[in-house]
């Protein structure tokens, strides 16, 4: 401790001061209005909203649609990070910048461009429907739209991983007389791991918290109402307990998510240092 | 580095392999991310240029466009102001809790948009803490401007900090003390030796901060009350423009915000190569 040099820079009161201030009054404060607000509604009257069978089968939806489509964005994810940082081929920057898309485009104009791709006579929809496969205004359709917010956490998260692994441990395992494959499935994977799992989380949390992308190619029917939506029709009827009782079930979920991550990437950083 | 990476390519599988992983992922991409873009371009100019350009002077249109940037104007300042304080304090200095101030500038990307919208009708709404005193006071917020403007603010807050944390956490702090040293006050070392240093992340925090601002849908759809002309956002705009079959109007207002988005990623290729020279 002794050795550790006197910081001489200013600003220390007044930067944190003003981030602690700004950060109570618009976040911390309204935030934890959810809260008190739902200790005010007794638990029966609680209890009744959250487990009438609309909003059951919307947690079941929400949950079932955001895994599956985080799931399909682990796999695709590893394949365009896997592209991307190992592979050159003529257009690559443009790719890569294209990754970044659904996290600039606002979900609303990514809700309506998905809807009028896969509806009855979209782009895909027109080829689609013939074959029995409908996406718009049925759950396939919400996964595809979970999917496009949610692909850019997989592949920022396991690019630079495998940007940064170290070729010689391939090569030695390669030269140790592993095959391509065997040098893959244990080298490469429990290394790419901790990303690819975090990647996952992200986008997984992500599908549960959306709305804006989901609400058009959902198209607001019985069997594919998100919690979400569920929330804003609460509100719109001035039931504003209600709305909060669902509220903070969604945020409790959220919060044990984002923890998990911050555990999984505090592991991953010591994992990382160590090697 | 450079090396190793050029290196790469003939050790990862045979040629058939390389391009049969490159072909699949750019045809995924293409599926998923190019085809979206496109469509939008395409329905706006489904009925011509000179539809697509009435459909952006609609005065609805107009009204809307004018509000988004009001919300930004206000936002991106205060939030590129506040990002920049943020980053002093938590990079520049070591202080107890700081790991958790870190943890919770993230909130606002974590909370889903339509529970950031909620929290501010539960302060504000006419069921709200503070809604019987502000309905006493005729003051207005939620269904109104103001509401608007501190829900774009809430989502937009960790922007322009979280561009800067990792890039001022790498470069230390020996260049402000020896500007200190040497006899440089506060306000210019901040302003001769720490903002050349981060100006390139900084403009893209304030350019994300921006095209978020303007294109945030869920959080503001829930306290804008959907007023036409008046507490209509560009992105609620599109979305009633959608839900009455206006097609072309949708897509043609859409294109803007799709625009803004594809300017943001040029602008994110370039800091990226300006910070990497």
């Amino acid at each position: 401790m002794t050795t550790r040099r006197r910081n001489i820079l200013p600003g220390f009161g007044i930067s944190t001061g003003f981030t602690l201030t700004y950060m109570s009054l618009l976040v911390l404060i309204p935030l934890s209005a959810i809260f008190l607000k739902s200790a005010t509604v007794d638990w029966h009257q609680f209890w009744t909203t959250i487990s009438a069978p609309r909003l059951i089968h919307s947690f079941k939806l929400t949950l079932t649609t955001s895994f599956v489509s985080a799931a399909l964005n682990a796999g695709f994810g590893l394949l365009v990070a896997w592209v991307l940082a190992r592979y050159r081929f003529p257009g690559k920057s443009i790719v890569d910048a294209l990754v970044d898309l659904p996290f600039a485009l606002p979900t609303a104009v990514a809700g309506i461009a998905l809807t009028a791709i896969y509806s009855q006579n979209g782009w895909f929809g027109r080829y689609l429907e013939p074959h029995g496969i409908k996406v718009a205004f049925t759950p396939l359709g919400i996964i595809v739209a979970m999917m496009f917010v949610g692909l850019p956490f997989v592949v920022r998260n396991v690019q630079p991983v495998l940007e940064d692994l170290d070729i010689e441990i391939e090569e030695a395992a390669r030269s140790l007389g592993a095959t391509r494959w065997q040098s893959f499935r244990f080298v490469i994977v429990p290394t790419v791991l901790p990303a690819l799992v975090t990647g996952f989380a992200l986008a997984f949390a992500r599908g549960l918290g959306e709305y804006g992308s989901v609400v058009f190619i959902s198209g607001n029917l019985p069997n594919t109402q998100i919690t979400s939506l569920l929330i804003i029709t609460k509100l719109e009827q001035y039931d504003t307990a209600g709305a909060t009782a669902i509220a903070v079930v969604m945020l409790v979920l959220s919060f044990v998510l984002l923890l998990g991550i911050n555990l999984l990437q505090a592991r991953s950083r010591k994992f990382q240092e160590a090697a | 580095m450079e090396q190793t990476r050029k290196r790469v390519p003939e050790n990862s599988g045979s040629i058939v392999t390389r391009w049969f992983l490159i072909a699949s992922a750019l045809l995924f991409l293409a599926l998923f991310l190019v085809t979206p873009l496109l469509v939008v371009f395409v329905e706006a100019l489904d009925k011509g240029w000179d539809a697509y350009w009435t459909a952006i002077r609609e005065p609805d249109a107009l009204s809307a466009i004018y509000l988004s940037l009001t919300a930004a104007v206000i936002a991106v300042p205060i939030n590129t102001v506040f990002g920049i304080a943020a980053a002093w304090s938590l990079t520049k200095f070591e202080f107890r809790g700081r790991n958790v101030l870190i943890t919770l500038l993230d909130l606002p990307f974590a909370v889903s948009p339509v529970i950031s919208g909620l929290i501010f009708v539960l302060m504000f709404g006419a069921q709200g803490w503070l809604g019987p005193w502000l309905a006493d006071h005729d003051i207005h917020i939620i269904f109104a401007v103001p509401g608007i403007i501190l829900t774009t603010m809430f989502v937009t807050v960790p922007f322009v900090a979280r561009e800067l944390i990792p890039h001022m956490q790498a470069q230390g702090r020996e260049e402000e003390e020896a500007a200190l040293v040497l006899g440089a006050n506060g306000m210019q070392t901040f302003f001769r030796v720490t903002l050349p240093n981060i100006k390139w992340s900084l403009m893209y925090g304030v350019i994300l901060c921006t095209a978020r601002a303007m294109g945030e849908f869920g959080a503001v759809a829930v306290v804008s009350g959907h007023i036409r002309g008046e507490t209509n956002t560009i992105p609620l705009h599109v979305e009633i423009l959608y839900n009455e079959y206006n097609f072309v109007g949708a897509f043609a207002v859409a294109s803007l915000l799709t625009l803004l988005a594809l300017a943001t990623l040029a602008i994110k290729k370039i800091v990226e190569w300006k910070i990497s020279e």
